[in-house]
């Protein structure tokens, strides 16, 4: 299949971006990145700078990649990244736009690459649970119900990608926040500091530029990973607990 | 060189406990003083840095990516094995190790093995603890599932994402130490070399990838976590960005590489679909638990397969070979992973492969959805359920299982397979090999350890099914911490070091130096092109199965590829920039010399063991045929510029156990 491809090309944060046009050659077989790759190939055969991008495990777990598509963070299918991402979902002839994630907390790097350590900050302010190596009970010593273990795991999920941010007209980073609040406070383990954890991490997402949160909920149906809205719920559930425990 | 693999004395059982209570402490002021680096933030490095952390060492912990929750281990999905006994079907500390040892086909050392299987329950501990979310049964207690070559259940596992489950706890461990001000963290640097003063490792130098800046760092220990070498072979379900670099630069510095040619090859990914494929997708090992492997016995229904005119689910139960089964029948479809593979290799070999490149199986899960289906109408009490009832309740059942890997397999082949039986094939998935290390996990570099799939230590020829998981926290919550104590006491004096000193200057000349000779070569060929062609060189001659031939003809094509590459190579871009080109390069670079040590041990074991197969050495029926009189030995690679390696031996001793035949019929 050939294919068009309007690509964001920005050497660095202080230097002016524009989209190019490339041509590409595909086949239906191939992921998005691969497609991506033969095009890299391609414009190195030419001695021209290749597109730069995020990618790593290839298999939708890293949270590595990260690329609006025709306007979709991760594109057009659903719980589906970019990465996992294959080219039979796309047609003959297609023009396809590729961009970078684009907020205020994710500072561009190059063509694609953003920076999201703004993420590792926000776990740093309390998304962990205070327990040093050695200090731990037998695992089997508090039973946890099975369905609450279900719905942490379901929040554990998160891939920390950024796509609930690169989708929210605010750049809000409140669904990648709340997964993790909802994830440990669903835990017994979890439970002892989970007032702390929400007005720290918080804290953290408001500190970082991060936008405020509209219930829009566009996060949770571009997240590549289907983290529930609910989820957003609970943190704002936890925060109030946690504010007026503070009073 | 004499290598002393540390091993304490008394008997197996009391060797690490009492190890531990007589072993030298660092007092905690001084391990304020005492600086560590820990290169790689994978389940291993950073269990360790957070660990460290927690201690009171001051720690740098350093990551190529552009966070540590990125690292491979978070794609491991199938689960993490534990000693724990809780299905009260048999297991034991002592099974754990038995399996293990038996599983590597005997080729790794009682002594760490024993302790790997000791610590393995406080790894659930500490997980539960942190608020890892493991599969638990109704009545609230953790889950167990069975895996490859063992006879209980002792698999802990969160759905099909235990790897990402277990790192993201070690992760928020790390970021605790990190918001403590215990660990520094540095994201997007990558280690270029090792720094070696007074014969001591005592820092590395990095290059920042954002900026391309080269810069000195210096600890009083070096400790690398920075996982296996499976991308030599290009295709593999390894990462894009997974290398040997680290590894290698410290075996240029006079380290040891260990085993290099036991490589674990997995008998259940996606397979090749074409030429541009950039890697492979595992399906978990626990799918073995449910699915059935099988070919058909026709090859004229093989040809309709391929063809597409023929169905798989209409190739009546008869007409189908379940040759696992029928070659091992004790085990069938949960032999360890080499048999697995090996078996596959030998049916598509002889003509049985059933998609058109001939180089697939099928695994299939109807008698399970059947299976499942009918125990759940029976629990629900319906009477006399319909075919299509049974199929309905059997399918939510297997997708409450394996829901997420099934989606992975439809997202990538673009069939249903509960529908329609998976194709799978085996392809590179671990490197049991890494750098040589002592009982301590120090290598024979004083001040260097090596953790996880980085060091070679605790799965012999061949590493079982969800013992990964547990080697890396083993290594990095429950060993080094203390281990590292053994070099540190004796460095409380040592100051901060100074990385002005000359060593530090020249070794990061040595870095610019071999970067500007890769961008300087402005060849015509693109680095990934290069890359693949190792890749495949090295999975043709050295991969599933090898003979004295074959590696020869290798090990003189991979020295003509090197060649070539510094005469022809082109990195695109500047060395002080943002450039994954040049990344690329450095590794490819260093994966071109690895290859060469690990021919070289391929060529110098002449026996089959585990992962390593060589065609002359098998018995009557195909099987591996070991030759424990001339090759129980770890054997030690020290690498020389002028291509005169040198073979260190460390002979294996086993007193606990006794060498069998590995059988699984």
């Amino acid at each position: 299949m050939n294919l068009t491809l309007e690509i964001w090309r920005q050497e660095g944060p202080n230097t002016k971006g524009r989209f190019e046009k490339y041509k590409v050659e595909a086949n239906e077989h191939m992921s998005f990145l691969e497609m991506l790759d033969v095009l890299n190939e391609d414009l190195i055969a030419q001695k021209r700078q290749p597109v730069s991008f995020e990618h790593d495990c290839r298999e939708g777990i890293c949270g590595t990649c990260s690329m609006v598509i025709n306007g979709k963070p991760h594109g057009p299918m659903k719980a589906t990244t970019a990465c996992q991402l294959h080219m039979r979902h796309f047609k003959e002839g297609q023009t396809i736009t590729i961009e970078p994630w684009r907020a205020r907390a994710f500072p561009l790097i190059k063509d694609l690459v953003v920076d999201r350590s703004s993420f590792d900050r926000i776990i740093e302010a309390g998304g962990y649970v205070s327990v040093n190596t050695g200090q731990a009970p037998d695992g089997n010593s508090i039973p946890v119900e099975e369905q609450d273990s279900v719905d942490a795991f379901d929040a554990a999920t998160c891939i920390g990608c950024g796509a609930c941010v690169a989708a929210c007209p605010n750049a809000s980073a409140m669904l990648f926040t709340a997964a993790k609040v909802s994830h440990l406070a669903k835990l017994p383990q979890g439970r002892v500091e989970a007032d702390e954890r929400a007005s720290k991490m918080v804290a953290q997402m408001d500190k970082e530029g991060f936008g405020m949160c509209s219930n829009t909920g566009a996060c949770s149906a571009e997240c590549p990973k289907e983290i529930s809205l609910d989820n957003i719920a609970k943190l704002n559930r936890e925060y109030l607990h946690a504010s007026l425990a503070d009073a | 060189m004499q290598l002393n693999a540390n091993i304490p004395e008394g008997e197996l059982k009391e060797k690490w406990q009492s190890y531990r209570s007589s072993m030298k402490l660092v007092a905690p002021n001084n391990k304020r003083k005492l600086e560590v680096i820990v290169v790689g933030t994978g389940l291993a490095g950073a269990s360790a840095a957070a660990t460290l952390g927690e201690l009171g060492y001051s720690v740098k912990a350093y990551t190529f990516h552009d966070s540590p929750r990125r690292a491979h281990s978070i794609a491991a999905q199938g689960g993490i094995n534990a000693a724990k006994n809780y299905q009260n079907d048999g297991d034991s500390v002592y099974r754990l190790f038995y399996d293990t040892i038996k599983g590597g086909d005997y080729r790794s050392r009682e002594a760490n093995v024993y302790r790997l299987a000791e610590v393995s329950t406080e790894i659930i501990d500490q997980a539960v603890a942190q608020g890892v979310p493991f599969a638990r049964e109704y009545g609230g207690l953790l889950a167990n599932r069975s895996f490859g070559g063992v006879q209980v259940s002792r698999t802990f596992y969160a759905r099909g994402q235990t790897g990402q489950q277990l790192l993201l706890g070690a992760y928020q461990a790390l970021e605790r130490q990190v918001a403590n001000g215990n660990v520094k963290l540095f994201n997007r640097h990558e280690m270029l070399d090792v720094v070696i003063k007074d014969d001591k490792a005592r820092g590395i130098i990095t290059r920042n990838l954002v900026t391309g800046e080269l810069q000195r760092h210096g600890a009083h220990a070096v400790v690398l976590a920075t996982g296996g070498y499976g991308n030599v072979y290009y295709l593999s379900t390894n990462a894009m960005n997974c290398n040997v670099s680290a590894a290698w630069r410290a075996v240029k510095r006079g380290a040891l590489m260990a085993n290099p040619s036991f490589c674990q090859i997995h008998p259940t990914c996606i397979p090749v679909s074409g030429s541009y494929q950039s890697k492979l997708t595992l399906m978990s090992e626990s799918l073995r638990n449910d699915g059935r492997v099988w070919v058909p016995k026709s090859k004229e229904d093989v040809q309709k397969i391929r063809e597409g005119s023929l169905e798989p689910s209409h190739i009546k139960e008869e007409d189908r070979d379940y040759y696992l089964e029928r070659r091992y029948p004790a085990f069938g479809n949960l032999v360890p992973r080499d048999v697995a593979s090996r078996a596959a290799k030998t049916v598509c070999d002889e003509g049985y492969g059933v998609n058109q490149s001939g180089l697939a199986v099928f695994l299939d899960f109807s008698s399970a959805i059947e299976r499942y289906g009918k125990a759940e109408a029976h629990s629900q009490g319906i009477s006399n359920p319909s075919d299509e009832k049974i199929t309905e309740l059997g399918e939510k059942v297997v997708e409450k299982k394996y829901g997420n890997l099934f989606e992975m397999y439809e997202k990538i082949k673009g069939d249903n397979p509960y529908k329609t039986p998976m194709m799978i094939y085996p392809a590179i998935h671990y490197t049991m090999g890494g750098l040589w290390v002592d009982y301590n996990l120090q290598t024979n570099v004083p001040g260097l350890f090596a953790m996880g799939e980085a060091n070679f230590s605790d799965h012999g020829a061949n590493r079982l099914g969800a013992s990964a998981l547990m080697q890396g926290l083993a290594d990095g919550y429950f060993v080094i911490p203390y281990t590292i104590g053994t070099f540190l006491a004796d460095e409380i004096n040592t100051p901060a070091m100074d990385i002005e000193a000359e060593e530090f200057q020249q070794t990061e000349a040595d870095v610019r130096q071999r970067i500007e000779t890769l961008m300087n070569v402005d060849g015509s060929k693109s680095v990934e092109s290069f890359h693949r062609e190792l890749g495949l060189l090295i999975w043709d001659y050295c991969g599933m199965s090898r003979n004295e031939k074959g590696l020869k003809t290798a090990l003189e094509k991979v020295r003509a590829l090197r060649k070539e590459y510094y005469e022809n190579v082109y990195v695109p871009g500047k060395a002080k920039d943002y450039n994954p080109e040049l990344e690329k390069a450095t590794r490819v670079a260093d994966f071109m010399e690895l290859a060469e040590i690990m021919i070289l041990d391929a060529l110098d074991r002449e026996e089959s063991c585990g992962g390593h197969f060589r065609e002359e050495y098998q018995t009557e029926e195909g099987e591996a045929l070991r030759r424990d009189d001339e090759y129980a030995y770890v054997a030690a690679w020290k690498w020389s510029d002028d291509l005169d390696h040198e073979l260190i031996k460390e002979n294996l001793t086993f007193d606990n156990v006794e060498l069998k035949t590995r059988s699984y019929k």
